[in-house]
């Protein structure tokens, strides 16, 4: 859980809306793209599939060059305004975003424009067909050399994400924009509204709730989201230790953990209010 | 007694929850149907909704301590965020002020690159058609071999005539076709591309393709097809090789600002650099897409010289005049 916490701070970006309010967005992480890079790519040649097999089979009276040259103009548009089309909607997402939950935004303070979309992804051609091309390029003796080092100059830019600590691609640079994480929101159930027919049977002396701080109490609201038995049971007893708490006869562990919580939170909110935030046990404020 | 009252944070939360329900609500109609499928409450209320969202998030990160709310807020006032200060044009809209306004003001914002890239071809081509001139075979030092294709200074007039006006047999779509994979626009990209490095790369590769042209235009001249070989070239080669210079143009713009950011970090300069270099580069896609037509039916269909002269000319002077003609003074990028 700790680790989980401290990846979300790695990511953790800050952007200030207009009204002065930090909305810490998160970065999208590599897997997450490279997903969405495939799932779009699989979309469009399936679609450009279909196309020439519509093409091929519907075109042949016009001959066959005809046909042709018909498929490459679509290939042309299809890869060229794919995602230009998508990126520009309300959702700032393709498809594979989509699934991926993640999306493109702006940098800066300023809004995701038409043109910064355009510009991102005018420059795929060159991260991703120009190694491509490099690859496959005939070689005699010296060409052979030359799309080398075109090859590794050209990998450059298709790991370029790889090597910045906001993940952006050579296109997002030169555009300005990132790609991040865009969840769909879930409000989770609020632990503390659980603890009401639990009241009478746990109450804490104000010792007792002095024994942790906010990150405990985060640590031990995911260890009742997640609600794993053998977690719950060696945390309980843990918490028991340390506030000489004696178990008592019917006494469930997640029942226990729930009502320490709301406690804790109870305590800890209280001081927050006074301006005091305890940031873990070790804090003596 | 610690707990027994409800905590703060909780009646905080179910008192505004109904308004981010709402608020939820409404973004999720606009991701799916567009702003359209609002009522005119919804319209109105947006906002409103949005900034109460907000504060819930300053008021909750100050005062609870309830990590699901805090994450939920946040990820639903960012999501409101994007639709609120996003993307407002339709693609239709963006191409239009694209051929109106952006790719003209672009060319001409990049006026002294595109001078410095010109000048770059212009000198290799002078260059190698004066060393071809004088020993042939330099020739074969500038010229790939499956580009010149029999088009060697050991050729005949005749053979050289020959490749002037048929082009083996192929029709004008299917040479349409193979042009959109062709040397000039892979030499177009790379020249964009690689002006990442400071510039170097694309003005070697300006100089490398007049290499390439003043010693075609060379071995053609020495077989006195100098006129010929013009009109050949330049029916296409005014929209092609000025698409290059273009992208040659774009490419230094951004290696500029790699190598000079000024007063700004190299990652803010090129960023700044981009915006206008890739509007200029996305219209040069446009005029090699323009040149492989010229060259799949105008070179096939018209084999007057002069025609093709004036073909050629012709559409120069449309690109200088869209690009550098005169415009109305707020029209700035």
């Amino acid at each position: 859980m700790a680790g989980v916490i401290s990846q979300r701070r790695v990511d953790q970006r800050r952007l200030i809306t207009p009204e002065g309010i930090d909305l810490q967005v998160q970065l999208a992480d590599i897997g997450a793209r490279i997903g969405a890079y495939v799932i779009d790519q699989i979309i469009i040649n399936v679609g450009l599939i279909a196309a020439f097999f519509i093409i091929i089979f519907g075109g042949l009276s016009a001959g066959p060059e005809v046909a042709i040259t018909i498929f490459i103009l679509i290939n042309f548009f299809v890869r060229n305004f794919y995602y230009m089309f998508f990126e520009m909607g309300p959702k700032a997402a393709t498809p594979g975003k989509r699934m991926s939950k993640i999306r493109v935004a702006s940098r800066t303070q300023a809004r995701l424009t038409a043109n910064a979309v355009f510009a991102r992804n005018a420059m795929r051609e060159i991260e991703i067909n120009l190694p491509l091309s490099f690859l496959f390029m005939s070689g005699d003796s010296v060409d052979g050399w030359i799309s080398l080092l075109g090859l590794l100059w050209s990998g450059i830019f298709l790991f370029f994400p790889l090597f910045n600590k906001d993940r952006l691609r050579a296109g997002d640079l030169i555009a300005g924009t990132w790609v991040v994480r865009a969840p769909k929101p879930i409000l989770a159930k609020d632990l503390a509204s659980e603890k009401v027919d639990l009241d009478s049977a746990y109450v804490f002396t104000p010792e007792q709730v002095e024994a942790y701080g906010v990150h405990e109490l985060h640590v031990l609201e995911n260890v009742i989201r997640a609600n794993e038995q053998q977690t719950v049971m060696d945390v309980a007893e843990r918490i028991r230790n340390k506030i000489n708490w004696s178990k008592g006869m019917s006494e469930v562990d997640l029942d226990f953990l729930k009502a320490y919580y709301a406690a804790l939170r109870g305590r800890l909110e209280t001081r927050l209010l006074f301006g005091v935030r305890r940031k873990d046990k070790f804090d003596k404020t | 007694m610690v707990g027994q009252m409800t905590l703060k944070s909780h009646r905080f939360r179910t008192e505004r929850e109904q308004s981010w329900r709402e608020l939820e609500t409404i973004l999720k109609a606009i991701e799916g149907r567009g702003m359209k499928s609002l009522s005119d409450n919804q319209i109105v209320a947006l906002p409103r909704l949005y900034r109460s969202t907000l504060s819930s998030l300053s008021v909750a990160r100050a005062t609870s301590l309830d990590q699901g709310v805090i994450v939920y807020l946040e990820s639903l006032s960012a999501r409101a965020y994007y639709i609120l200060y996003g993307s407002q044009v339709s693609l239709g809209k963006r191409i239009s002020t694209f051929f109106l306004r952006d790719w003209p003001l672009a060319a001409k914002a990049l006026w002294k690159e595109t001078a410095i890239s010109a000048a770059l071809t212009l000198l290799a081509a002078v260059l190698a058609f004066i060393l071809v001139k004088n020993n042939p075979d330099w020739f074969y030092t500038f010229m790939p071999d499956n580009m010149a294709d029999g088009r060697t200074p050991a050729a005949s007039a005749e053979v050289l005539r020959e490749t002037l006006y048929h082009e083996g047999g192929s029709d004008g779509l299917g040479i349409f076709a193979s042009f959109l994979f062709s040397h000039n626009s892979k030499v177009a990209m790379f020249a964009f591309a690689l002006g990442f490095a400071f510039c170097i790369p694309t003005a070697i590769l300006l100089l490398y393709n007049g290499f390439i042209l003043g010693s075609f235009i060379a071995i053609f001249s020495e077989k006195s097809l100098g006129f010929e070989v013009g009109g050949w070239l330049i029916i296409h080669g005014a929209t092609e090789i000025f698409a290059i210079i273009l992208a040659g143009a774009a490419g230094m713009h951004i290696g500029k600002a790699v190598a000079f950011p000024g007063e700004l970090t190299r990652t803010e300069s090129a960023s700044k650099a981009g915006g206008t270099a890739s509007l200029l580069m996305a219209g040069v896609v446009i005029m090699l897409f323009f040149a492989g037509l010229l060259e799949g039916f105008g070179r096939q269909l018209v084999t007057n010289d002069l025609l093709r002269y004036g073909i050629g000319l012709g559409t120069l002077s449309i690109w200088l005049l869209y690009f550098y003609g005169p415009r109305r003074v707020e029209d700035k990028l």
